[in-house]
């Protein structure tokens, strides 16, 4: 019995050290500036492995955090997570109750002292319409928010009731909002009047550029994205640059 | 004292020297290692392909081309301007019973050098040997064929051209009508998300601008690196997006993968293990991956996806 568990510790102990070495190394060269992630395949785990429901997600989710050790102590300052999609939420409720649930559990896991955001100094931050949460979701998702609002060494966005279309439209929408603002305040000190006109007549006049859009995509681009699984579709709306990396499915627990 | 001091000092400042060369080395050596597995990997698949075409390897059962409704093909701009190299590419499509087809680049260099001669060689130049886009005379634009012009003709092929005018300068354009419209609507009040922002007025707004194409079931991208390139992002929803690992050196033997809607499916319960199979077509390779599954078919819109 002690030497099984001296051997293990032996082990642990190397695989730990080898994981620092690979570090050092790879701190040499370039490095992704931000990496995003796609969980994707967490029930064909739990049914390859004969687990329960939900089991997968919380295997998951282990791995992630582990993901996350690595690419903080590599130094990369954003990592994005893909989690649920507002596709996902057609699935069976009792799916989506279990993994709401599971989201809550970790949220608050997240806020403590002792927990990997704040070791790291990591800002959470929730990307998605967090309206379509429950309640006591999208409060500990607020909190979770709150709490690390200080953190400044890396940013952990988390995207979730995402979808790139939502993303754009919520963009589009903000950019509106904003040009509305703009008018109105001219209009009231009485030099907006021609503007609302022009904006009215001539449909050629581009009030909303570009530029406008891209200040309210969530994220900046990401360098990388890794799904755990054997196939890429297209989820995101940005990056013109970024490179796809698929792991197939064996590679699932990265 | 302080000499000692000194010279322990640079002693130290030695050693890390040193140890920041080697570390740089092991970096160097793991790169390398790295690049020989990838090109290792590359020299297999090439052999395969060309054991595949040659009929030596025979790993490949009838495709059903039916299931792919519209496919999107990204190609890097160095690539771009080999015009001949695509026009090959596309007549291998037509060849396999490819209907409709999306090209992009993100120099828009296929809209403006092989968009023209489409339209010159369809317009006026059809029974052209001379020309070099002759073999195209099968081939409509997008914009002429319209939804109801399926043609009877099996060989027939409807080309689309996208640019990234078409991603997020679309995007401000449809989001500018839209802004305009609320305008004329004549509110006072604050924007009224349900009446004017929807996923459905963007896609109307998209459409009024001229981005008119529907979403791709399958995105091939041609180029070394696996990326899109800019592809309007609002019509890669459920799109597929296979990287097919072609080089400029690859050029001689296009290798095209293909993944029935199938695998798309992913939400059932009832997951098998994909079955793969390929088809060669002289030194167009084709490869088939299908997942069984015992859910039903995806509609695109509005149906659940994992992702």
């Amino acid at each position: 019995m002690m030497g099984a568990s001296t051997t293990s510790h032996f082990l642990d102990d190397f695989v730990k050290f080898l994981q620092k070495f690979i570090i050092r190394i790879l701190s040499v060269g370039p490095l992704p500036n931000h990496i995003a992630f796609i969980m994707d395949g967490n029930r064909r785990y739990a049914k390859k492995h004969n687990l329960i429901q939900g089991a997968g997600h919380k295997a998951g989710f282990l791995s992630l955090m582990s993901m996350f050790k690595f690419c903080y102590e590599l130094g990369v300052r954003y990592v994005t997570i893909y989690a649920f999609s507002i596709d996902n939420f057609k699935r069976r409720p009792q799916e989506i109750q279990s993994l709401m649930e599971l989201l809550q559990e970790k949220l608050e896991g997240l806020i403590k002292e002792e927990s990997i955001v704040n070791l790291y100094g990591v800002r959470v931050l929730f990307i998605g319409n967090l309206k379509l949460l429950s309640e006591p979701v999208r409060l500990a998702a607020e909190k979770a928010m709150l709490a690390t609002a200080k953190n400044s060494k890396a940013i952990l966005s988390i995207c979730v009731a995402y979808t790139s279309t939502n993303e754009i439209l919520n963009a589009v929408k903000e950019s509106c909002d904003e040009k509305w603002d703009e008018i109105s305040i001219l209009n009231e000190s009485g030099a907006g009047y021609g503007l609302i006109k022009l904006g009215v007549q001539d449909d050629s006049e581009q009030i909303i550029k570009c530029l406008d859009i891209e200040k309210y995509m969530y994220a900046p681009d990401p360098d990388i994205v890794i799904r755990t699984s054997g196939f890429v579709s297209g989820v995101l709306a940005v990056g013109i640059n970024l490179k796809y990396r698929v792991i197939d499915q064996n590679g699932y627990s990265l | 004292m302080m000499d000692f001091r000194d010279q322990t000092q640079k002693v130290y400042h030695l050693i890390a020297k040193i140890g920041d060369l080697g570390v740089r080395l092991l970096w160097h050596l793991l790169h390398f290692l790295v690049s020989l597995w990838y090109f290792s990997l590359g020299i297999a698949s090439a052999i395969e392909s060309y054991l595949i075409s040659r009929g030596i390897l025979k790993r490949y059962k009838a495709l059903d081309i039916g299931k792919l409704r519209y496919l999107a093909i990204v190609v890097e701009s160095e690539d771009a301007y080999q015009i001949p190299k695509v026009i090959k590419l596309l007549q291998c499509l037509v060849a396999i019973g490819v209907k409709r087809v999306c090209l992009y680049d993100s120099e828009a260099i296929l809209l403006k050098y092989l968009r023209i001669n489409v339209i010159i060689v369809t317009g006026i130049l059809k029974k052209s040997k001379e020309s070099i886009l002759a073999r195209l005379n099968n081939a409509t634009l997008f914009e002429e064929a319209g939804e109801s012009n399926l043609l009877l003709d099996r060989k027939h092929i409807t080309l689309e051209f996208v640019s990234p005018s078409d991603g997020k300068e679309a995007v401000a354009k449809a989001a500018n009508l839209l802004f305009i419209k609320y305008l004329k609507s004549g509110d006072s009040g604050k924007i009224e998300e349900e009446i004017f922002f929807t996923e459905a007025h963007l896609t109307d707004a998209l459409r009024a601008v001229g981005c008119r194409g529907p979403e791709p079931d399958l995105l091939l991208v041609y180029g070394p690196a696996r990326c899109h390139l800019g592809f309007p992002a609002w019509r890669i929803r459920y799109t597929e997006i296979v990287d097919t690992k072609l080089t400029r050196s690859q050029h001689h033997a296009i290798s095209l993968t293909y993944m029935c809607l199938c695998l798309s499916l992913m939400r059932t319960q009832e997951f098998e293990e994909p079955v793969k199979h390929k088809q060669a077509y002289g030194t167009l390779e084709v490869h088939e991956t299908r997942f069984p599954h015992k859910g039903y078919l995806q509609v695109h819109h509005g149906s659940p996806k994992l992702w």
